[in-house]
């Protein structure tokens, strides 16, 4: 009897297999055809978004877990966008959909969802995602099968090196590195400065290193480099350590949820001086927990809401309109870069993957919102980065910082 | 009527006894190539079904130590996470190297198969380090051990640059396939299966009953106990190096203490101590959030409800959970296997035939 078992697994294992299969009885016809088309791009209107008179997009956001705000955002931007281009007349007659799924912030559901908006939902192109890791997880996915993926805000460099179908609307890492440094030692003329990265994010080690390698060039010194991980919630050994060092300034390129209470408990130690941050900062939420305690600090950013430009000032009230609240960077990325897809859509001669991958890859002095995007041969947006000062409940508009 | 007591024998004779050691393989082997075969070319269900294998392995691998054993882990994702960081940087390190004997996909097959098995020795090294200090304690210590183990993996990981620290590592070849998977799904089940019926296995239960009685009646605890925890931290590397080898980047956040903790939900809900709970609530707990995916696809197309209702799938999904728990405490299968049930009534049937 029980040589049975064995058999019955076997039979178990037949059956889990066919019943999986048949929730998705069309994927391997269609990965196919989608797979052809992505060589040949021959094919004259078989086209991925399937004969229909809408084109639907896809994007994969962190809409739960760590960083949540930024994937909402990002999705209202686009959604603000694709409504307008909608409004105009869609592309070619044709209307625009999105569909979004969320990844929980995790690289292998980012995987998962974007091989499913590939095969199943089978997107013309994909939007996405806020953190570097996921978009890498994305990029992959979406180079192996020739869909085009538009990330707004990766900031990573390795994201758009994983192949030709992958691009950004935002500058990367390292220029945000060197701007705050620029800013530190010819704005501020501070000379000394304390380092404060976050260890559990690429992004933040990316940052600091840059910045401690320009600031050290341009003649400043970095006292000391101390680490935290996201998601802590005491960082007076840290702050104490820095606050040994008297240094002018700490730079802390982190996320807003961490360095709201960073400069509450700065504050607590005694450290007066003005903190210093990137583009993670950039939530209404900074102020919900940093209080007065962030007051007085500063941060490179891809946009300005102060900005007078009245593309800019229509964005905002538009914005408001539809989701209340100032639209923060993410949003005007997110805004940015369904309307590069869009203008690239319309310019492609057809919705192929290599075509549309060419329309973007032609994308010059194209007005955004957080900057005038071209797409350099590396398929990375050159732009310049603007400086905020945190105020009382909202950000001040400093300076602007060209490449 | 025949009495059973003639009617068993007579049941083994259709399997000869010199093929009953390997007929597991010889059924599994080519069911696995057309599982493998009916899957080409279908991307999406690839990928889904090589989660639902990675995670169970990781729920069977780990009910041999929180159900049969009756300890408590809670570092599981931190033997999986040793596992997928050293398998697929050993993958990454082979990537130019092939066997020359071999053709190309071969080599690579052979060479993903040496990752792995480094990935499952680093992982039930580590087991073998936790456990034996850990597992000489009773009660909830190991729970805190473990859970300790798996933040040390991550923190280290996070830290070291050959590790890709936070960003992670990618680039690693992907060499998985469903069949893969399967084979090792299928190993795993077989290991955990044979292993309840053995002499070994029993010890296992008297421990999980009641560790003084066990300890009377000459059970070396301990041992059992570290044996049982090693061979499940193997798996769990095993696990860990399959997923290196399909997710396109593997990243410190995907081995957190809530990772451990949805393995430990996967074997409570399938009932601790059953294999084939451990089986079934895994494919159901990996299925169901893309599941209901799909069902908010189908709700609503592009409008704003489904879009909004990906965001809530996961606190369906816990409240799922309790419901579950709440109308089922024992887990779906409580301690039944499904190897129990059946051949009561199969001999029965066949005797019906004849």
């Amino acid at each position: 009897m029980r040589r049975l078992a064995p058999m019955l697994l076997a039979a178990l294992a037949v059956m889990a297999g066919a019943c999986e299969k048949k929730t998705q009885p069309t994927p391997s016809g269609e990965a196919g055809t989608q797979a052809a088309q992505g060589q040949s791009g021959s094919t004259v209107s078989g086209t991925p978004a399937a004969g229909s008179d809408t084109i639907l997009l896809g994007q994969v956001g962190a809409l739960t877990g760590g960083q949540a705000t930024f994937g909402i955002s990002t999705r209202n931007g686009i959604e603000l966008a694709l409504k307008e281009a909608n409004a105009a007349g869609g592309v070619n007659g044709k209307k625009l959909a999105i569909r979004v799924y969320d990844n929980q912030s995790k690289p292998e559901e980012a995987a998962q969802a974007a091989t499913r908006l590939i095969t199943q939902d089978k997107v013309v192109l994909i939007l996405g995602d806020v953190a570097s890791s996921n978009s890498l997880a994305m990029a992959e996915k979406a180079q192996a099968a020739g869909v085009p993926m538009i990330t707004p805000s990766s900031t990573n460099t390795t994201v758009t090196q994983k192949g030709d179908f992958i691009f950004r609307v935002c500058f990367i890492d390292p220029f945000q590195g060197f701007v705050m440094a620029k800013f530190a030692r010819e704005d501020l003329k501070l000379g000394k400065v304390a380092v404060l990265q976050d260890n559990k994010s690429a992004y933040s080690i990316d940052l600091s290193d840059v910045f401690t390698r320009k600031f050290t060039e341009m003649g400043g010194k970095v006292a000391t480099t101390e680490s935290y991980s996201q998601g802590d919630t005491d960082y007076r050994a840290q702050l104490t350590a820095i606050k040994k060092t008297q240094p002018d300034g700490i730079y802390v390129p982190g996320y807003y949820s961490e360095v709201g209470v960073i400069a509450r408990q700065a504050r607590e130690v005694g450290l007066k001086v003005p903190l210093m941050g990137g583009d993670g900062w950039d939530s209404e939420k900074l102020f919900e927990l940093g209080g007065s305690a962030i007051s007085g600090s500063y941060f490179s950013n891809h946009y300005s809401p102060d900005n007078p430009d009245p593309r800019v000032q229509k964005f905002i009230a538009d914005y408001k309109a539809a989701y209340g609240g100032v639209p923060d960077a993410l949003a005007a990325l997110g805004y940015d870069a369904a309307r590069v897809a869009v203008e690239a859509l319309k310019r492609a001669k057809d919705l192929s993957g290599p075509a549309v991958r060419d329309a973007i890859a032609q994308t010059k002095d194209f007005p955004g919102v957080a900057g005038t995007v071209t797409l350099d041969d590396n398929r990375n947006a050159v732009k310049s980065a603007v400086v905020l000062k945190v105020g009382d409940g909202k950000t001040q508009y400093v300076t602007t910082i060209s490449p | 009527m025949e009495s059973p007591a003639l009617s068993i024998p007579e049941a083994p004779s259709l399997v000869p006894p010199a093929l009953r050691g390997i007929l597991p393989l010889v059924i599994a082997i080519p069911t696995l190539a057309l599982f493998h075969w009916s899957l080409t070319g279908s991307d999406f269900a690839t990928y889904l079904l090589s989660v639902v294998g990675v995670n169970i392995i990781l729920a069977v691998s780990l009910n041999i130590v929180n159900g049969m054993t009756g300890q408590f882990s809670i570092g599981h994702a931190g033997f999986m996470a040793v596992g997928a960081y050293i398998a697929g940087y050993t993958s990454l390190q082979l990537k130019e190297v092939a066997l020359s004997f071999l053709p190309v996909a071969a080599s690579d097959q052979v060479l993903f198969l040496l990752a792995l098995l480094a990935g499952g020795a680093a992982a039930a090294a580590c087991g073998f380090l936790v456990g034996l200090p850990s597992l000489r304690l009773r009660g909830d210590y190991l729970a805190i051990v473990t859970l300790g183990f798996g933040e040390i993996i991550r923190v280290f990981v996070q830290n070291t640059d050959a590790f890709g620290r936070a960003l992670g590592l990618s680039g690693i070849p992907q060499y998985s396939s469903p069949g893969m998977v399967f084979f090792w799904v299928f190993l795993v089940v077989l290991a955990a299966r044979r292993l309840a019926g053995s002499s070994h296995g029993r010890s296992l239960w008297a421990i999980r009953e009641d560790e003084v009685a066990a300890e009377a009646m000459g059970v070396d605890t301990t041992g059992y106990k570290v044996r049982a925890f090693v061979f499940s931290s193997f798996f769990a590397g095993i696990a860990g190096g399959l997923f290196a080898h399909f997710v396109p980047i593997i990243n410190p956040g995907s081995f957190t203490f809530v990772r451990s903790m949805e393995i430990v939900v996967m074997v409570v809900l399938g009932g601790l101590g059953s294999t084939t709970g451990a089986f079934v609530a895994a494919i159901f707990l990996t299925l169901l959030p893309e599941g209901m995916r799909s069902l908010f696809g189908a709700l609503g197309t592009e409008g704003s409800l489904a879009q909004r209702v990906d965001q809530i799938r996961m606190p369906i999904y816990g409240l799922l959970l309790v419901v579950l728990m709440l109308s089922r405490p024992q887990g779906l299968f409580g301690t039944k296997e499904i190897w129990d049930v059946l051949p009561r009534w199969l001999p029965r049937k066949r005797r019906g035939l004849a």
